[in-house]
């Protein structure tokens, strides 16, 4: 399947500023998406994607366009990204006085459907804390943004027999985790 | 019982849609997209955009209309607020308020390096005083550019921050002018200058003046020119005459190379 991705790097080194809204449209969903579990609320998936997106920017300001045209956009951009979710925990990690927020249920929001979308998303991110870090990385990649194992081996500097197995058992562990919660 | 299948579905559910206004944060945050707002300019309402390197676009409000004529026109992604920011706002009402850019930064980052140069040259001539075409093509170092010189300024992005409009015809009319040239005449009227005076100095074949006591050669409306008294004043058609006479060209606006 080919889609917007494959022919970016060619216009991203032709017209950089012109490709580059259609860079951030084809990736926001899945950047959105993967850093909300790696963030602890929405405040801080969006501040992440953002960041993402303009270090993105600044990345192919430096680089020529023959390094453009031969980049694999999917895995580059999500090493970004998980780099500032890594430097965002560490940072929560050393403040700890900081207030430590979750997203709320907040009952006074007009829409009863947000309240039920937290409670979900805050569930899974509990289960996926008990992960180890790269298992986590693995199944959120694969399970909720999509990525191909290629893709998320590139991402992450690991082999791809690697990342399988990590995904592999980071389900076989998630099994585990909700049929305890089931008893 | 939970299978592995079902946990990866439900893993699936977890995609969200992106805020609706990331691309407009991220488009902020890489200055890929200005902001603009309406400000009083010397001669009426203006649009003025900006983004984090500096101004982007200066645009009279009578020549565009709406803020949404305005960003259709505007070459990037535009968003229209209310204000500058503070560090902005100071420097630009500085220079509105005294007709130099002093320390207000102006993006010409996708600007060609010879606009560029013309631009730059331009906003080094002070309010109330003008020169022609010519004299920015030997400044900048291309004499026989009269012509793109004229193209270049007519592509001021920021006309009025930088002062086009104090660049004329080379034979001393006004000349004209990318918003049209009453607007030239009343931005030099509203430096001091008399557009009717200038007009009619010009059709009498004046290009330079020059005091018989210095010996000193300018264009009619550089500062030094203003401290010669009528019994002292002598005009001149061309550089050529004025050197015959055993004059030279004043330091200061360099009507000679």
């Amino acid at each position: 399947m080919t889609t917007i991705l494959d022919h970016l790097p060619q216009q991203l080194a032709s017209n950089r500023d012109r490709a580059f809204p259609d860079l951030v449209r084809a990736m926001q969903d899945g950047v959105y998406s993967g850093v909300l579990q790696f963030t602890r609320n929405r405040h801080d998936a969006e501040d992440v994607a953002q960041e993402t997106f303009v270090r993105v920017y600044r990345a192919l300001d430096g680089y020529d366009a023959d390094r453009i045209r031969s980049l694999q956009l999917r895995p580059w951009v999500w090493t970004i990204a998980l780099n500032l979710c890594r430097n965002r925990a560490r940072t929560v990690a050393r403040h700890p006085e900081a207030p430590l927020t979750t997203d709320r249920v907040d009952t006074h929001i007009d829409a009863a459907s947000e309240a039920v979308d937290t409670v979900s998303l805050e569930e899974w991110r509990h289960r996926l804390a008990a992960l180890s870090a790269p298992q986590r990385t693995a199944v959120v990649l694969h399970h909720v943004v999509g990525l191909p194992y290629a893709e998320i081996a590139a991402s992450t500097g690991r082999t791809e027999s690697t990342t399988r197995s990590d995904v592999r058992r980071g389900l076989a562990r998630l099994r585990t985790l909700i049929e305890e919660e089931a008893t | 019982m939970t299978s592995e299948e079902t946990i990866a579905e439900e893993l699936a559910t977890l995609q969200r849609n992106a805020p609706r206004d990331l691309l407009d944060r991220v488009m902020r945050g890489t200055d890929l997209a200005d902001e603009f707002t309406e400000i009083d300019g010397p001669t009426g309402p203006a649009y003025v955009a900006w983004n984090g390197r500096g101004i982007t676009a200066f645009v009279p409000v009578d020549a565009v209309g709406t803020p949404d004529a305005f960003k259709e026109r505007h070459p990037r992604e535009a968003f229209h607020v209310d204000a500058p920011p503070p560090s902005l706002a100071k420097h630009l009402d500085r220079a509105i308020e005294t007709g130099r850019l002093g320390r207000l930064p102006v993006d010409l980052s996708s600007i060609g390096e010879f606009q560029r140069k013309v631009l730059e040259k331009c906003a080094e001539i002070p309010p109330g005083e003008i020169r022609p075409y010519g004299w920015i093509a030997r400044e900048i170092g291309s004499p026989g550019a009269v012509r793109a010189v004229g193209t270049a300024l007519g592509r001021n992005p920021v006309p009025v921050l930088i002062p086009c409009h104090r660049v004329i015809r080379t034979d001393g009319r006004i000349g004209n002018y990318a918003y049209g040239s009453p607007m030239k005449r009343a931005l030099l009227e509203h430096e001091g200058l008399d557009p009717d005076a200038i007009e009619t100095s010009a059709q009498r074949g004046v290009r330079l003046v020059g005091s018989d006591t210095t010996g000193i050669y300018c264009f009619p409306t550089c500062r030094h020119v203003k401290r010669i008294t009528e019994a002292h004043r002598i005009e001149f058609r061309s550089e050529t005459a004025a050197q015959a006479d055993g004059y030279r060209a004043c330091k200061v606006c360099r009507p000679a190379a």
